[in-house]
């Protein structure tokens, strides 16, 4: 167990008045309260340690024996110890433990020992709000589906509604941490990482796509077969395409978020492809075709 | 008979925060909450319960009046609104990327 310098989390002297620390705290706990930093890991780890130097420091008896043992407080625990033994058998102090592997949410295990449970004020505190990532592919985002996550052994069935966008988070109420001394659990946050697909490039509800097509087709017209998400589709390609000609398909594009039957558009774009390895009598031909150009 | 099953009393709801009714009084006129009367009882809607649950821990453990929270409140939603619009722009950007 590590030590903790609440003085240097919360930056001041060490004769640093009662009032001194509650002015830097107030100003520290301003500057990084999780309210004020939503979905912000670290504000959220920097808040629960100026919490936790100012339950101290603030406190005249817990400070005097942060300053007396701190660095030593395996010290403080046998100390404690040996004066419990001299007085009274059995008595139990206050609830004050000093028993080790005591681990509460939100403080460090070096204030868990020093302290034990009564060292807290009996303030309600909120759980802590969990963070979770969920990977999906372009497809898993096409459809509304169900989902099962394992948080803290717990499963939780999540329906995951089409359309939803890289990087989206959603919130759900109640499945972050447990709450402290009858405080209300935290949420769960999850950020939706969608991955690029090889095929369809993504733009909100909308989808692009690059089709390739051979010489003869872009030249002389004819159909070609794509995929699309919601399935394959046959295209009429018009005589003289350009390379890099785009089409929009209505209605084929990506799912509009909450929104059913609604989708955004395809945009296919033509590569035409030229013809390798020719024979002896397609160059000619090509030359033959060169030439009534000129 | 109007419907309550989307609506948690407001008594119990201070009772449970440890806060004054009149604190509730308080931010219905300052434009924070909307608390519904429903035959002469006072309730919250429950989708608001943790927006007035986060205006409590800003007032009680920050000590900001209330003039204050609504000034945070905007601002919070503007840089949500922001980050939604980061990440939007990263994914458009993604598109020419690779």
């Amino acid at each position: 167990m590590e030590f903790v310098d609440y003085y240097k989390i919360l930056g001041i002297d060490k004769s640093a008045t009662t009032e001194d620390v509650r002015k830097t705290y107030r100003k520290l706990a301003r500057k990084y309260h999780p309210d004020l930093n939503p979905n912000d890991k670290e504000a959220h780890k920097k808040f629960q340690q100026i919490n936790e130097a100012n339950e101290v420091l603030s406190d005249p008896a817990k400070r005097k024996k942060y300053d007396q043992y701190g660095k030593d407080w395996q010290h403080a625990d046998q100390f404690e110890q040996a004066r419990n033994q001299q007085s009274q058998r059995g008595a139990r102090a206050g609830g004050a433990s000093y028993s080790g592997g005591f681990d509460e949410e939100g403080f460090s295990d070096f204030f868990a020992s020093m302290f034990g449970e009564g060292g807290r004020r009996q303030t309600k505190f909120r759980g802590n709000d969990y963070q979770a990532e969920l990977h999906l592919n372009l497809k898993d985002a096409f459809t509304t589906h169900q989902q099962t996550l394992t948080v803290n052994n717990k499963n939780i069935r999540i329906t995951i509604p089409a359309g939803v966008e890289n990087g989206q988070k959603i919130k759900l109420k109640g499945h972050g941490g447990p709450g402290v001394n009858g405080g209300p659990a935290g949420d769960l946050f999850i950020t939706f990482i969608i991955a690029d697909d090889p095929v369809f490039k993504r733009d909100g509800k909308n989808l692009l796509s690059d089709v390739k097509i051979d010489l003869y087709i872009a030249v002389l017209g004819g159909d070609v077969t794509i995929d699309t998400l919601h399935g394959k589709l046959k295209l009429k390609v018009p005589p003289e395409t350009q390379n890099g000609t785009t089409v929009r398909l209505k209605g084929k594009g990506f799912p509009v978020y909450k929104k059913e039957n609604e989708y955004g558009d395809l945009f296919v774009s033509y590569t035409i492809l030229v013809p390798k390895n020719l024979t002896t009598k397609e160059k000619e031909l090509f030359h033959e075709l060169s030439k009534l150009r000129s | 008979m109007m419907q309550t099953e989307n609506l948690f009393p407001a008594s119990e709801f201070c009772r449970y925060y440890n806060i004054e009714i009149t604190f509730l009084d308080l931010l219905k006129d300052y434009g924070l909450v909307e608390v519904v009367t429903v035959e002469e009882r006072n309730y919250l809607d429950v989708t608001e319960l943790q927006e007035v649950e986060k205006i409590i821990r800003l007032h009680y453990d920050l000590n900001i009046n209330l003039e204050g929270i609504d000034v945070i409140n905007q601002l919070l939603q503007k840089l949500e609104e922001t980050q939604d619009e980061l990440v939007m722009l990263k994914n458009k950007l993604r598109k020419y990327e690779n």
